[in-house]
């Protein structure tokens, strides 16, 4: 029997511009010092380093709970349930050297061990959070920082693997919903002045990874010269704002121009998942994708939001073979499993 | 008068100014610490440092694959396959070399303005007070105050200090 999951981050309907913004993530990327990087490590280095890592005190979120995650020892199909979760990365998946994962008692806060760098902080919240984030991340780091020494330069900061992850170490970013924008025929323009703006515009599971459903990740994409400050406050001060300015105003056009034909795609998209009986991944995202934009209208009764963000995550492969309670995916056709799901929870 | 190293009695050579936040901070470093926290230094003096400068050029017409970072062995030939750094040391060891590809990887920043690790500013607090008990030690050495001496000794012991040596800087590998 399956231990019951945490509350989803994302399956939050009352948080700031839940209606344009899924989720916040602010991650630090962190490095030992008296160790190569991972790169560079033996595997007997990153067991050290695993061992290291364990041994010291988180704090923050951690204080109450953790539950550490040997994630070379784990099975494909729970290490895909962490990545689905946004706990871990795909990377991390493939990767076969030792490495872990500790994971915070409300799964709000995840340290990976021996990713591209030593420690990969991250921290997710639904909804535009980031500020709230970016204090919470900076409480932890030094508190980590405690009993771990980090590896540090007078000039270039935080000494990371990469060089564009370097300085602070960084990264804000924001899960942007914008079907509206793509309706209207306007992404095009956004990801031209996201590209202007220095951003990073990503797909549904980060980088390398496609837009379904029109679903955006953005994020900063310089580490160095500015402080963790200001680069949070012109992301959500100043840069997000405008993303999310721009996918309402294309919201009204749509509800003003055509009301019917709005209606009618989202309709027909609740219509679908409501009574298919074959579903493949890419179709659920997609037709989630229109009920979110109806429901984040008010276009649509009796569905909330939060019932949307959740299905999101749970059509994923490996949640939808933890709720049929067989094992799914690698190749094996889910989507009868998929239609009954998605049916059930939309009755 | 010669300022001593903020981590140990010998002469600093690396002196710094931090502001941080507003809050002034002051780094003096002898060559051995300062190559530790990773100061770039030049490791003669005088007419044999530019006899080193030119070595240094000539090292740079030679291929520069043969480079290896002296900690980890990585080329900047590997590093320019695989995007990534060995160790930390690769940072000092091809600071020149990075600087340009920093630049392009992050618009034209070259330095870092963002958050310092609170650690090393306890170490410098840490080291500050062990200078000040190492110059009340010699005093107290020189006054024949045996008694006071080895408890100034102790408490520099208790601080992480090498009494005998130099100091033991970072206390970390």
């Amino acid at each position: 029997m399956n231990a019951a999951l945490p509350p989803l981050v994302g399956d939050g309907p009352d948080a700031p511009m839940s209606d344009c913004v899924l989720s916040s993530r602010v991650r630090l990327a962190r490095n030992l010092i008296g160790f190569n990087f991972v790169n560079r490590s033996t595997h007997d280095q990153l067991s050290d380093i695993v061992h290291h890592v364990q041994s010291a005190r988180l704090g923050g979120p951690f204080e109450a709970g953790t539950r550490w995650v040997n994630v070379q020892a784990t099975a494909a199909v729970d290490r895909q349930m962490l990545f689905e979760r946004n706990l871990i990365s795909r990377p991390f998946v493939e990767a076969t050297h030792p490495r872990c994962v500790a994971i915070s008692g409300d799964e709000s806060t995840s340290v990976m061990v021996n990713e591209e760098d030593h420690l990969r902080l991250q921290m997710l919240a639904p909804g535009m959070q980031l500020r709230a984030l970016c204090d919470r991340m900076t409480a932890l780091d030094v508190s980590i920082e405690r009993t771990i020494e980090y590896a540090f330069h007078p000039r270039f900061g935080y000494l990371t693997a990469c060089t564009t992850n370097l300085g602070t170490g960084i990264r804000v970013s924001a899960m942007l919903h914008l079907p509206a924008l793509a309706l209207v025929q306007e992404l095009e323009r956004v990801q031209r002045s996201a590209k202007e703006l220095h951003l990073a515009i990503r797909g549904f599971h980060g980088e390398g990874t496609e837009a379904l459903g029109d679903f955006y990740q953005v994020s900063n994409q310089t580490t160095l010269g500015r402080s963790e400050r200001d680069i949070v406050e012109e992301f959500a001060g100043s840069i997000l704002p405008q993303f999310v300015e721009y996918e309402r105003a294309a919201r009204r056009v749509l509800v003003e121009r055509d009301p019917a034909a709005l209606d009618d795609r989202v309709h027909r998209a609740l219509g679908i998942l409501r009574t298919c009986r074959l579903l493949s991944l890419e179709e659920a995202i997609k037709f989630l994708s229109r009920l979110r934009l109806g429901v984040a209208l008010h276009r649509v009764e009796g569905i909330e939001l939060a019932l949307v963000n959740r299905l999101l995550l749970e059509v994923q492969p490996a949640h939808l073979s933890r709720a049929a309670g067989s094992p799914l995916g690698n190749g094996r056709d889910d989507r009868a499993a998929r239609a009954e799901f998605v049916r059930g929870a939309l009755r | 008068m010669e300022r001593p190293c903020d981590c140990c009695p010998n002469p600093a050579v690396v002196h710094e100014t931090l502001v941080h936040n507003g809050l002034k901070s002051e780094i003096h470093l002898c060559a051995e610490h300062a190559a530790e926290r990773g100061y770039i230094l030049p490791t003669v003096a005088g007419p044999a440092l530019i006899a080193g400068k030119l070595l240094e050029k000539a090292a740079q017409s030679a291929p520069r694959a043969a480079k290896s970072c002296p900690n980890c062995a990585m080329t900047m030939a590997a590093l320019r396959e695989s995007g990534l750094l060995g160790c930390p040391h690769c940072y000092r060891h091809f600071e020149e070399e990075l600087g340009g590809l920093v630049e392009r990887t992050q618009e034209g920043a070259t330095a870092h303005t963002g958050r310092h690790p609170a650690q090393s500013a306890r170490l410098i607090d840490r080291a500050a007070a062990r200078n000040r008990l190492a110059r009340e030690l010699r005093e107290a050495v020189s006054r024949e105050e045996y008694e006071r001496a080895a408890r100034l000794r102790d408490e520099m012991l208790a601080l992480g200090a090498d009494v005998d040596g130099g100091g033991s800087g970072s206390g970390q590998p």
